[in-house]
């Protein structure tokens, strides 16, 4: 057990924060984060996006964009625990970011294991790059929870597939330019085994990107209809039939990709705590504030050390497991239950909206409205419990009435 | 950077662990709960056979030299047995004690003799209602001589030496006496866990030799240390009370399956396991901090001990629920380990008062970076 760098990842961290420093503006504490010039795009991202873009272009050219990807198609051929180095050394650093997660975090891995050579060769570093952003066509409107349910239907006509349907709850779908999709190709097999996987340029014809707006007030979630939409069979992955296998790979990767909730975390609840008036003395100084204080640390300190065992075991060759399903429920809830507490001790200052990015209520307001997002996006804290239960614990499955019987005699979706 | 115990480690774990499903530990505590006995003898003397009482101590003392990390894998697996054997009181307490002194001269009289197992020390701390700090005693040291009423002494009719906190001058020091000296007087108690045997210990003028005295910050370091060990029994009580319950859930059947393939059981053996995995998390960070004597010390052992605290008590009770009527009958052995967890989360200060220390180290240390 021993928390100090090796020799060899000093000597990694120093190249790492040599370059950062040379290349990035220092925080001055941690709410000091990266802010756009602009906010006027319909998810609020505009320059934030073009920034994003820039700044992976600048680490991919100097090395240090995908850096556990192959060097071939774009990455540095890193280990697990650089990989974790750079990504502590670039969070002391003023950087944008929120856009890549999906192509580099879950498309890319799905590509890497059932893409032609080619197609890896022509795709992945330019996702490396960061000029192309992808998104991920899973959801439906009768298909969330229960994604095996999608209804999204490919016909295949000698070389090219034929995709009519909708998709729901894509985020980022209206700036993307690639996107990874699951369809159903066949409605006569059970429900697991008719899906089909393929990639796609978002340019083609016949789609159409509606966003949704949030209870945020943003609108980075969108709907997406296919209208005859014409993907070429060279851009399956996996067999046909085959999909659901090879959206588990991607399922398995977003649990990596998506990580802790952003927003309120101990640190801002403390800070707030020490900050504001309670009786006529700082609310740290009560009892019952610190009972909670001490709560949120211990789930705080606790995930921060569950992925440090997790990347042990990623660095001794342990292929991910779905003990990271943790990370996204403990953060969530907690994120909402800070937000809510530190608005409470604000009292009616609360209320009072406000839209300056420097006002510790806007920081508290948004993590509010956020968090109900965070507990539901990339698998349900429910979903997230069975995933727990069944894979790490190993208890079975619910009775299932869907598995065995033929897709189009499921009933599915809201019947109110 | 490893975040992980050692494979010598993770041997000697495995090994403590097969000692006591071999011994049958959970049928030896339900022995001494219901039988007269305060301790399980035989048991004890396999833990001594085994070398466990001497990890710690150096081996210039007749110790094996080991560190903390292996003590504390050895803590898990007596927490998983629910062992019913003074070793918390005279190991993690008394024997880690007298390794942080500076006096030699009981190092080298008291040491060996732990390391053997022939002796059994413990810590006398606690004198009233409420939550043992550091510098609430009303016991007395004043030249050579130890005189206080202490209550609910872990194993104090059992114990071979007392390490004693006592106000001396401003400071609350720690004292050890021997107990057979002239002066002590022992009176068994009623144990809530009736596996562990407890007693109210009173000292009149009793000869006491010095731990150390010249500051109250000995205590508070010998409660962060213990926090730590209690930790790790408190996760692996927890660990074996998950255990038993998916055991039971997969082999018991209703409404015509078996009740873990109920959402309503999983996901409250998921919350289990989540309450279970941040605990170990904080536990692993207690034991680094622990065994490198850290500055981080105070906040590592605040932050383990209120997690598994809160992870035993949850498993152990849901362990019940999940049990059904039979999960609350005297011959089901779910109460065994829901008393332990009752027990261990009192020992050293309740979770009140270690949820306070927590955030008293944090404002003291500026965490978190």
């Amino acid at each position: 057990m021993d928390f100090n760098d090796t020799a060899e990842e000093a000597k990694f961290r120093k190249e790492a924060s040599d370059w950062l420093s040379a290349n990035a503006e220092k925080k001055e504490h941690s709410r000091d984060v990266y802010r756009p010039a602009e906010l006027t795009g319909e998810g609020g991202e505009s320059s934030a996006l073009q920034d994003a873009k820039d700044w992976m272009t600048k680490k991919y050219e100097a090395g240090w964009a995908c850096l556990h990807w192959p060097k071939e198609y774009g990455g540095r051929d890193a280990t697990a625990i650089e990989r974790v180095i750079w990504a502590q050394e670039e969070s002391k650093y003023k950087v944008p970011g929120g856009f890549h997660e999906i192509g580099q975090g879950m498309a890319g891995p799905t590509m890497m294991l059932y893409a032609t050579e080619e197609q890896k060769k022509e795709y992945l570093p330019p996702m490396a790059k960061g000029q192309e952003i992808w998104c991920q066509l899973f959801s439906e409107p009768g298909a969330g929870s229960d994604l095996a349910g999608i209804k999204t239907k490919a016909e295949l006509d000698g070389d090219t597939w034929t995709i009519n349907g909708q998709k729901v709850w894509t985020s980022g779908a209206h700036y993307s330019d690639y996107a990874i999709l699951v369809t159903r190709s066949d409605f006569n097999a059970p429900k697991h085994k008719g899906l089909t996987y393929f990639f796609l340029d978002m340019k083609s014809p016949g789609i159409e990107v509606r966003p949704i707006r949030q209870i945020t007030g943003g609108a980075n979630f969108n709907e997406v209809y296919f209208t005859d939409v014409k993907i070429p069979d060279s851009q399956r992955l996996g067999e046909v039939g085959d999909g659901w296998k090879v959206a588990l790979t991607t399922l398995m990767n977003e649990r990596l990709a998506v990580g802790d909730a952003s927003g309120v975390d101990f640190q801002e609840i403390f800070e707030l705590t020490k900050e504001s008036d309670f009786n006529g003395e700082n609310a740290i100084s009560n009892g019952g504030v610190r009972e909670k204080l001490a709560d949120w640390y211990c789930e705080y300190a606790g995930l921060k050390y569950t992925k440090m065992r997790n990347i042990s075991a990623l660095s001794r060759g342990d292929t991910p497991g779905p003990d990271a399903s943790i990370t996204k429920i403990v953060s969530a809830n907690k994120l909402q239950d800070i937000a809510n507490f530190g608005m409470d001790l604000m009292d009616n200052a609360s209320i009072v909206k406000s839209d300056d990015k420097d006002d510790i209520r806007a920081l508290f307001q948004g993590s509010l409205l956020g968090a109900p997002l965070i507990r539901i996006a990339g698998g349900t804290d429910e979903i997230l419990r069975n995933i727990i239960a069944e894979q790490v614990l190993g208890m079975p499955q619910d009775v299932r009435v869907d598995k065995t019987v033929p897709f189009n005699e499921i009933p599915s979706g809201s019947k109110n | 950077m490893n975040f992980e115990f050692s494979d010598d480690q993770l041997v000697m774990k495995e090994e403590v662990r097969k000692l006591f499903e071999k011994e049958d530990t959970v049928k030896r505590n339900r022995n001494i709960l219901e039988g007269e006995e305060n301790f399980d003898k035989d048991l004890w003397n396999k833990v001594v056979e085994m070398g466990l009482t001497a990890v710690t101590i150096p081996e210039e003392h007749g110790g094996i030299g080991l560190g903390f990390l292996e003590l504390c894998v050895v803590a898990e697996e007596m927490g998983r047995a629910i062992a019913p054997i003074p070793y918390s009181s005279s190991v993690y307490l008394a024997t880690t004690a007298i390794i942080n002194s500076s006096n030699e001269d009981v190092k080298k009289e008291y040491l060996p003799k732990l390391a053997a197992g022939e002796m059994i020390g413990t810590f006398a701390h606690s004198e009233e209602l409420g939550t043992p700090t550091s510098d609430n005693a009303k016991t007395t040291f004043q030249t050579g001589k130890l005189s206080g009423e202490k209550i609910a002494v872990p194993d104090g009719d059992i114990a071979n030496i007392f390490i004693v906190s006592a106000k001396c001058g401003d400071n609350v020091g720690l004292f050890l006496v021997d107990a057979d000296s002239e002066g002590v007087e022992v009176s068994k108690a009623e144990c809530f866990d009736g596996s562990r045997s407890y007693a109210n210990v009173s000292f009149k003028d009793v000869d006491a030799k010095v731990i150390e005295d010249s500051s109250s910050e000995a205590i508070e370091k010998l409660l962060n240390q213990a926090a730590v060990l209690f930790a790790f029994e408190q996760v692996g009580g927890a660990e074996a009370s998950m255990n038993m319950a998916k055991e039971y859930a997969m082999g018991r059947y209703a409404f015509g399956r078996q009740i873990g393939s109920f959402q309503a059981i999983k996901h409250k053996l998921a919350d289990m396991y989540i309450s279970l995995t941040l605990a170990r998390s904080n536990c692993y960070f207690g034991a680094w901090a622990l065994g490198n004597d850290a500055p981080e010390l105070p906040v590592a052992a605040a932050t383990a001990r209120v997690s598994a605290t809160k992870a035993f008590y949850e498993c152990s009770k849901e362990n019940i629920q999940t049990h059904g009527g039979m999960g609350a009958t005297w011959e089901f052995d779910c109460h065994l380990f829901y008393r332990r967890a009752r027990l261990l989360s009192a020992n050293i200060g309740g979770q009140s008062l270690w949820k306070d220390k927590l955030v008293s180290s944090i404002e003291r240390s500026n965490l978190p970076q």
